[in-house]
């Protein structure tokens, strides 16, 4: 019981850390959403390959897994796995397979949405 | 003696003022929405766990259900007022990649399912994934290399 709510406190407190510094580059450098992103991925990616993703994700759990420096770090873990498995072609089958449901999942379900939902009008 | 500003002056100094905290305010928003969306997710996590999935089949199921609430919240037109209020909260959690992609697909249905919906729906998420995996095969390829 006080494992799980040490897990819900720990994904509160890494997640939130990791939308702040997200904040602040928004904030202090003007960098627009897509670039937020796109540097938060190849961060993650990064992180992940220097082995150092792995000791946040050992605390915060979700916190550091759903933030999208988590989707970099599915991506790098599974382009090592890929390439303990397969040699130099896991490199190129990797990342995609570890991240394949999200990945999916965001182009289906997003595009469900497109017919299904009309957008707000424009004020 | 008072001090006297001219306009200018006096804009600059709110200026050098004013963004601290906005900037501090700003922070404690996206830190708080951030910290909840994550707590959602550790929710998943825990459940799907608990129904016997392995560690790495909870983190997709996790993903995938965090994407559609994501898109579903789009849809709903919640997510931009929670974007107004929480800036990077919600935009650097995975719902916030989903309403990256959900949110023009919508907007641009008009031009057409084709060029419209399916071209235009990769806006932010494109080069997301363009950079993610494309990071992810030269640490792939180094860890290669590094093996030997």
């Amino acid at each position: 019981m006080q494992q799980t709510i040490m897990s819900y406190v720990n994904a509160f407190f890494i997640g939130g850390l990791i939308c702040a510094v997200g904040q602040v580059l928004i904030d202090k450098t003007k960098l627009s959403a897509a670039r937020i992103l796109v540097l938060f991925v190849t961060v993650g990616v990064v992180l992940t390959a220097l082995g150092l993703y792995q000791k946040l994700l050992a605390i915060g759990g979700a916190g550091a897994t759903i933030p999208l420096t988590g989707f970099g770090y599915s991506l790098a873990k599974g382009a090592f796995n890929d390439v303990d498995k397969y040699g130099l072609l896991g490199a190129f089958t990797g990342g995609i397979r570890a991240t394949a449901a999200g990945i999916s999942a965001a182009i289906f379900f997003g595009y469900l949405a497109s017919v299904a939902f009309k957008p707000k009008p424009k004020q | 003696m008072q001090q006297v500003m001219t306009g200018d002056e006096y804009k600059k100094y709110v200026d050098s003022k004013a963004p601290d905290s906005k900037l501090l305010r700003n922070v404690i928003r996206a830190f708080s929405v951030g910290g909840l969306i994550c707590v959602v997710g550790q929710f998943f996590v825990n459940s799907f766990s608990r129904m016997g999935f392995d560690m790495d089949v909870s983190a997709s199921l996790t993903s995938m259900t965090m994407i559609f609430l994501g898109v579903l919240f789009t849809g709903l037109n919640l997510y931009d007022d929670l974007g107004r209020f929480a800036g990077a909260g919600s935009i650097v959690p995975i719902t916030g990649f989903a309403n990256s992609i959900a949110s023009p697909a919508m907007e641009y249905k008009s031009e057409g399912y084709v060029l419209g919906v399916g071209a235009r729906m990769f806006l932010i998420a494109g080069p997301v994934l363009v950079y993610g995996i494309s990071a992810s095969i030269i640490v792939g390829i180094l860890h290669y290399l590094l093996k030997f």
